[in-house]
C-alpha cells in the first residue's frame, strides 16, 4: 500500500480521533481553569483549612504521575460507588492534573500584582471579592498568561494518555491502524504532525493572541 | 466501606518494591541521556551554522510539542521497520532521553544565556579553542543558574515513567496492572503505586530545592 492510498483509506478514522482529541483537549481546559483558580486563591486563603486542603490537592496532583491519576479514576472510583465512562475520566483526569500545575501560576500571578493596587482597592472601600474580582485577578492575568501558554501544550500531549483508557482519541486510532496495517512510520507520523500542528499552529498562536489581547485591554500594550 | 485488604496489600509490596527499582532505574538511565544529549542541542544552537541552528531548533520545538507516548510507540513501532530493533527498555529510554533532552537543552540555553558577555570576550581573548571555551569557561558557570531547571526534570522524567509501561518495561503501572487483572483487584495496586510516586516525588522535590540553594551559596550566588 502506497502511501497515498493510506491516506485515502484511514483519513476518516485520524479526523475522528483528532476531533476527540480537541474534544478533550477543551474539556480539560475548562475544567482546568476553573481548578487552577479555585486552588490558587483557596492557597492564599487566611483560613489555615482552606489553605491545607488546595496544598494537599496541589501536592497530590504534582507529585504522582497523570497517568496514575487517570488510572486510578478510571479504575478505582468505580469500587467507591463513582463510576464515570471513560471519556469524562479521561479529561476530568488530564484536567485535575493541570489544574494543579495552573493552580501555582494563579497564586504567583497574583502575588505578582503590585501592592499599591491592593491598598488602592482597600481604600475605595472595595469588599474583598470586589477588589479580587475587579483588580487583581485581572492584572494577575496577564502576567501569567506565558507561561500558561506552556501548561497548555502540556495539557494537549496529556490528552493522548486517554487512549490508554480506550477513549478513541488520535492517538488511540494511530494505534489502532498501526496494529491493522503495521505501517508503523506512516501511522505514527501522521499522528506526530498532527499533534505539531495542533500545538505550534493552533494552541500557541491563540495563547499569544490572548496575551496581546489582554495586555491591551490592561493598556499595556 | 473502602474494602480495603492489608494482607493482599502485603502480599504485592514485595513485587511493586522491584518495579519501583525498575521504575528509579529508567528514570535514571533516561535522565542521564537527557543531561548529555540536552548539552549538545544547546551547543547546537549557538554554533555559526544557521543551518544547524535552525534545524536543531525546529527539531527541539517538534519533539517538545508532540506527545511523549506517541515518541515511544514511534521508536519502538518504526525501528524494526528501517532494520532496527530495539529491546522495549531501549527504544523507551531512547524516547524518554530524547524527550527530555529538548526540554534540558531550554534550561541549559536560559543558563549559558545567563553568563556574562565579558566570559566569552575572556575566554576568546585567552586563545581557548571553542571546546576549551565552553567546558572551562561557560558551562562551569552556566550551570548553577540550570540547576533548578535540571532538577525539576528528574521529577518530571521520573513521573513520566509510567508511559513506558505500553511497550512492555515491568515499571511501577506496568506491574500494578499485571497484579490487577491476575487478581480482579485494582485498589490496592493503584493506590499504592500512587503513594509510592508521591513518597518518592515530594522528598526529591525538597532535597532538590535543598542541593540547588547549597550549590548557589558554595558559589557565591544570592
Amino acid at each position: 500500500m502506497n502511501f497515498f492510498d493510506f491516506v485515502l483509506q484511514y483519513w476518516p478514522r485520524v479526523v475522528s480521533g483528532t476531533g476527540v482529541t480537541v474534544a478533550q483537549f477543551i474539556l480539560a481546559t475548562i475544567l482546568g481553569v476553573a481548578i487552577a483558580l479555585s486552588m490558587g486563591l483557596m492557597k492564599l486563603s487566611s483560613s489555615k483549612l482552606v489553605r491545607a486542603s488546595a496544598i494537599t490537592y496541589i501536592e497530590i496532583f504534582r507529585g504522582t504521575s497523570l497517568l496514575v491519576q487517570l488510572y486510578w479514576i478510571f479504575f478505582v472510583l468505580p469500587l467507591f460507588g463513582v463510576t464515570i465512562d471513560k471519556f469524562t475520566a479521561g479529561y476530568v483526569a488530564v484536567g485535575m492534573n493541570i489544574g494543579a500545575y495552573g493552580a501555582e501560576l494563579v497564586r504567583g500571578g497574583i502575588l505578582s500584582v503590585a501592592k499599591g493596587q491592593w491598598e488602592a482597592a482597600l481604600a475605595i472601600n472595595m469588599t474583598p471579592a470586589q477588589r479580587m474580582r475587579r483588580i487583581i485577578l485581572p492584572q494577575a492575568l496577564v502576567n501569567m498568561l506565558p507561561p500558561w501558554g506552556n501548561l497548555m501544550i502540556e495539557l494537549l500531549k496529556g490528552t493522548a494518555l486517554v487512549s490508554l483508557i480506550s477513549v478513541a482519541d488520535l492517538m488511540f486510532e494511530t494505534k489502532q491502524i498501526n496494529s491493522s496495517t503495521f505501517l508503523s512510520a506512516q501511522a505514527f507520523g501522521i499522528a506526530l504532525a498532527i499533534y505539531y500542528v495542533l500545538a505550534r499552529f493552533m494552541v500557541t498562536p491563540f495563547m499569544r493572541w490572548l496575551e496581546d489581547y489582554m495586555a491591551r485591554k490592561m493598556g499595556r500594550a | 466501606m473502602f474494602d480495603w485488604k492489608w494482607d493482599f496489600a502485603w502480599e504485592i509490596l514485595p513485587r511493586l518494591i522491584t518495579a519501583t527499582g525498575n521504575t528509579l532505574l529508567a528514570a535514571g538511565a533516561g535522565y542521564a541521556i537527557a543531561l548529555v544529549l540536552g548539552l549538545f542541542l544547546a551547543i547546537a544552537q549557538r554554533t555559526p551554522y544557521r543551518g544547524v541552528t535552525f534545524v536543531v531548533r525546529e527539531l527541539v520545538e517538534f519533539i517538545r510539542s508532540t506527545p511523549l507516548l506517541l515518541q515511544i510507540f514511534f521508536i519502538f513501532y518504526v525501528g524494526p521497520q528501517i532494520g532496527i530493533r530495539l529491546s522495549p527498555w531501549m527504544s523507551g529510554m531512547m524516547a524518554i532521553g530524547l524527550h527530555y533532552a529538548c526540554y534540558l537543552s531550554e534550561v541549559y540555553r536560559g543558563g549559558i544565556d545567563s553568563v556574562p558577555k565579558g566570559q566569552w570576550e575572556a575566554a576568546i581573548a585567552l586563545n581557548m579553542t571553542a571546546v576549551q571555551k565552553y567546558r572551562r569557561v561557560i558551562i562551569p558557570q552556566a550551570i548553577p543558574s540550570a540547576l533548578a531547571g535540571m532538577g525539576n526534570y528528574l521529577v518530571g522524567i521520573f513521573k513520566d515513567t509510567p508511559m513506558l509501561s505500553v511497550i512492555g518495561v515491568a515499571e511501577l503501572i506496568h506491574t500494578a496492572n499485571a497484579i490487577g487483572s491476575e487478581h480482579y483487584r485494582f485498589l490496592e495496586p493503584f493506590t499504592m503505586v500512587g503513594i509510592i510516586f508521591l513518597a518518592i516525588s515530594l522528598p526529591a522535590a525538597g532535597l532538590i530545592r535543598l542541593v540547588e540553594g547549597r550549590v548557589r551559596r558554595k558559589l557565591g550566588l544570592n
